[in-house]
């Protein structure tokens, strides 16, 4: 088995380490770097506790090398804060009750950022068929959709203010 | 004089305080504790279903790199720990000596310097095994011929029975049989309800960590129970009990799973113990669904006697329940099946007869109670499949029939035919509300038409009544200790104040509604009371949260810790003020002189007070404990009506609406009940279409990762309705009822009905869950129903 030395930029900051050519992405996530929100689920790529964005993409860190994040920008759940600032997807997970054990919520926000990033004003259908790989035992889901829903709106209208005027003339 | 204090409790949908850390992820679960030098364990499992052990060799393993010991359960014997007593008065064992009983059992433990090293180790250990006949239906286990499945057991039981328990007066319930068999209707149906896993998201693990000089074991443990765990670790480990501190840290969904202690517990326990090292042992998924509680797996006969207008008259159940390997269900002791004989249900039976026999199989060891108040999930199911068999026998409407067998509301406090003292109800209000919020007239026209046309679409009702709140003590227990449960508060000098409760929190939300509890005893805001639990040095001792007993118990001794520190608050006021107690006034926040209300102390002044200028004649200090024994349980109940569309081609069922009613009497915070609701629905969904763990004649589990147990995802989960009735328990001290529990209990049956109504006019009375469109497409088939 061999070591590799490998450079990852995550949630902006860099961080660079050795790992062996087997090591999970997750475990080098949680065990090495600490960032602990990312959870474990399953081990077979089913549950979507571990999911992250691996250069903009929701990807399930369970089921990766850390040895393939090598060069790659990533993005956990410690980064949607900004500047003390929640995420609307936060902010929308506590205001719509989208969370009880908390166990599934880091990696359902992912998968959320992830979805609102390629389709910023999804239907409820497309909001099921987009966190459809990740599993939560608490909630039923329905306000797991609401709070998607929720930072839908809102950063859309957050983000419509300079361009509202190109867009009202479409 | 009308108070400006908005406190934020009973009632009000106040946003969960838990929420700041965990949509951070910075909540704290027990794989996110690591600790200086931590060493990981990882257990050699059976890959037989039944096998003797003839040698287990760890020479290979203890060569890899990184791998520190190998404890066998030889080593556990030499300690005499290759034992443990289960829930259930059944030893299991902790690493197997000399046979294994069930696919995945505990073998050895592997201790290394990282997880990969502990894999590794794993799997190099090289057991010696000799296969035996392998036995999984519990029909078949308890045939003369049958092997033995427990030699070790110390009362050496013949066969595989483990127990015989009955309830009930069977004379008299055959005599209401034998009545109806003459002059009525009687109806019968066999069932049976699946092996299914509570599956929370995070699995079960441990850090254990003893310290040698201090002689103090500290567990991080994915536990509803810690201080139950705490005194089974002493009497167990022989440890003493005050230098044990269990710490259930955030727990990512229980749902009974972590009620038991499991082989990987005690092993990371033993190995630091050993290795003077904290050592971390976290199960994978497999290891979850294979090998720790299970829930149901009852086979189920039951029979109905009614008159010929199908007033009930009697129930007799005979049930053969597969407890697997070691009888380790989580049942209080003095009833065996749970509460399993609350299954008359939400109707007034004049008699009924219970009988169950327990049997041991080649099968992971339980069961719990999975999301359920000990196996009223199998009574529910049973009686409410039994109404719509009864109600297609003498022809009337599914509703109809309930409505003029419901237990009436002005029978409450009601005495059941099992004993069983229901403390309120008034079953007909949450039926007619799911009834008009459905139109369910309007329902049944659309299904005639349907029908007509060849469609098939079905209406399925279940009116359940629940049985939750344990205690009494004098009637219930874990391994023996009393299940009451407790709550502490402190106020500060300067009027906030921190609550330590008896329960823990898998998310529930205890964080943000004991405080409201709190809030709305005393006057205070919720932001200003901080709730802990999960820490056995610092919590009152209590049973833990499950069996939706956290509100009904511990809510109860909040609400009466939180009155206690009112009534000393009381005594300084009147000091304060210069009058008698009886001249005192509460409203919200503040005691004042009655008939002079500009003259008063809000309860910060009053406890500033506590600390400053106490009566000389009081103790100082605003302190409060209550442990309280809750005098009956209390029964929750509801009306779930579920609509379903069949595909003639492919046999799918589509829910196309489901509407569940719920009375759980005081609500506390109705957004975390609506919360409960949809995640218990959907928790009765799973095992009504999809979930099912089974096992091959050599003993191979079927369902044993979330590729084949089918946890139901946003594509297959409904959107719930939900809508209320209000019937307060006359005997908890807000009038609360627990609700975690009912929809798990009541949604599968209101699905299977669902389906059985849709193929009802063709003759079907009974398809067994989870259905399947395998088998809906089996039947469409044999009664020449499909399309091309």
């Amino acid at each position: 088995m061999s070591t590799h030395h490998i450079s990852v930029t995550i949630n902006g900051a860099s961080y660079e380490g050795d790992v062996d050519s087997r090591t999970l992405l997750v475990h080098w996530i949680r065990d090495t770097l600490r960032l602990t929100g990312t959870h474990i689920g399953c081990d077979t790529t089913s549950c979507g506790a571990c999911t992250i964005l691996v250069d903009g993409k929701s990807t399930k860190s369970c089921t990766m090398f850390a040895v393939q994040a090598d060069g790659r920008q990533l993005m956990t759940v410690e980064g949607l804060e900004q500047n003390g600032k929640l995420h609307p997807l936060q902010e929308g997970f506590h205001e719509e009750h989208a969370l009880q054990c908390g166990y599934c919520t880091p990696g359902m926000m992912m998968t959320g950022l992830a979805l609102l990033q390629r389709n910023p004003n999804p239907t409820e259908h497309e909001i099921r068929v987009g966190i459809s790989g990740n599993l939560c035992r608490c909630t039923g889901y329905v306000n797991i959709v609401k709070a998607i829903q929720y930072a839908a709106e809102k950063m859309q209208a957050t983000e419509e203010v300079p361009v509202s005027a190109g867009q009202g003339g479409e | 004089m009308a108070t400006e204090v908005h406190v934020h409790g009973l009632g009000e949908a106040y946003k969960r305080k838990e929420d700041a850390r965990f949509i951070r992820g910075q909540g704290n679960y027990v794989d996110d504790v690591q600790l200086p030098g931590m060493l990981y364990g990882d257990i050699v499992r059976s890959p037989y279903g039944h096998a003797l052990i003839k040698n287990v060799d760890i020479s290979e393993a203890l060569k890899v790199p990184g791998v520190l010991a190998v404890i066998t359960g030889k080593d556990l014997d030499a300690a005499g720990l290759a034992w443990m007593p289960t829930l259930s008065a059944d030893t299991e064992a902790v690493l197997a000596l000399d046979r294994v009983h069930f696919q995945m059992q505990e073998v050895a433990f592997v201790v290394a310097t990282n997880r990969y090293a502990a894999a590794d180790g794993a799997s190099a250990v090289e057991v010696d095994y000799e296969p035996l006949q392998v036995v999984v239906d519990p029909k078949k286990a308890l045939e003369p011929d049958a092997p033995l499945l427990r030699p070790d057991k110390k009362e050496k039981q013949p066969t595989n029975q483990i127990w015989h328990w009955e309830t009930g007066d069977r004379e008299a319930t055959n005599a209401s049989f034998a009545e109806a068999e003459a002059n009525g209707v009687v109806v019968k149906q066999e069932m049976f309800i699946p092996r299914i896993h509570p599956a929370p998201i995070e699995t079960c693990g441990c850090v254990a960590d003893f310290h040698k000089a201090t002689g103090k074991l500290t567990v991080w443990m994915t536990s509803q129970a810690p201080h139950a765990h705490r005194t089974l670790f002493a009497i167990v480990a022989g440890l003493p009990e005050h230098r044990i501190r269990i710490i259930s840290p955030d727990i990512g969904g229980g749902f009974g799973n972590k009620v038991p202690i499991y082989p990987g517990y005690v092993c990371a326990v033993v190995a630091s113990i050993t290795t003077g090292k904290p050592v971390k042992w976290i199960e994978d998924r497999t290891e979850n669904l294979s090998s720790t509680g299970f829930g149901r797996d009852y086979h189920i006969k039951a029979e109905v006697a009614a008159d010929k207008d199908g007033n009930v008259q009697a129930l007799r159940v005979y049930t053969l329940a597969d407890h697997g390997a070691f009888d380790a269900a989580a049942n209080p002791s003095k009833f065996p099946a749970g509460l399993f004989h609350i299954c008359t249900g939400s109707y007034d039976f004049k008699n009924a007869f219970v009988e169950v026999d327990a049997a041991h199989t080649n099968k992971a060891p339980g069961g719990i109670a999975y999301r359920c108040s000990f196996r009223v999930t199998e009574a529910s199911y049973l009686i409410e499949r039994m109404m719509d068999t009864l109600a297609y026998e003498v022809g009337k409407d599914p509703a109809q029939l309930r409505l003029q067998n419901f237990i009436k509301p002005e029978a409450f406090p009601y005495r059941s035919a099992l004993n069983w003292t229901y403390d309120s109800g008034d079953y007909e209000a949450a039926l007619n509300l799911a009834m008009k919020n459905v139109d369910y007239e309007g329902l049944r026209r659309e299904q005639a038409e349907k029908r007509s046309r060849g469609e098939l679409m079905g209406i399925g009702i279940s009116s359940f009544t629940e049985i939750v709140g344990a205690g009494p003590g004098k009637h219930f227990d874990i391994a023996g200790i009393q299940m009451f449960d407790s709550c502490e508060i402190r106020v500060h000098p300067t009027g906030k104040a921190l609550a330590r409760i008896g329960v823990q929190t898998q998310g529930q939300g205890h964080e943000t509604t004991f405080a409201q509890i709190i809030a709305a005893e005393l006057g205070m805001s919720p932001d200003d009371i901080d709730v802990e639990h999960g820490d056995t040095d610092t919590a009152p001792y209590g049973l833990g949260t499950y069996a939706s007993r956290s509100t009904p118990v511990a809510g109860a001794a909040t609400a009466l810790a939180a009155r206690k520190v009112r009534d000393k608050a009381k005594k300084i006021a009147a000091y304060l003020l210069e009058v008698g107690e009886e001249d005192l006034e509460w409203e919200p926040g503040r005691f004042f002189v009655k008939g002079t209300p500009g003259k008063g102390k809000t309860i910060q002044e009053l406890a500033f007070a506590a600390y400053t200028n106490c009566p000389p004649y009081l103790e100082p200090g605003l302190e409060a404990v209550d442990y309280y024994d809750p005098p009956n349980l209390t029964y929750p109940f509801g009306s779930y009506i579920c609509v379903v569309d069949i595909d003639r081609g492919t046999g799918e069922v589509h829910i196309r609406r489901f509407m569940a009613v719920d009375d759980c009497g005081t609500i506390i915070n109705p957004m975390v009940v609506e919360g409960q609701i949809h995640g218990g629905l959907t928790q009765g969904l799973a095992p009504a279409m999809y979930e099912e763990i089974s096992f091959d004649e050599n003993g191979n589990i079927r369902g044993s990762n979330f590729q084949d147990y089918l946890i139901p995802t946003s594509m297959e989960t409904p959107s719930w309705e939900t809508d209320k009735t209000y019937t307060p328990s006359p005997h908890h001290p807000i009038g609360a009822k627990g609700v975690g529990e009912s929809p798990t209990v009541g949604a599968p049956q209101a699905i299977a009905n669902a389906v059985v109504d849709a193929l009802a006019h063709v003759g079907v009375r009974h398809i067994d869950i989870p259905i399947t469109p395998w088998k809906v497409w089996s039947i469409l088939k044999e009664k020449g129903l499909t399309s091309d």
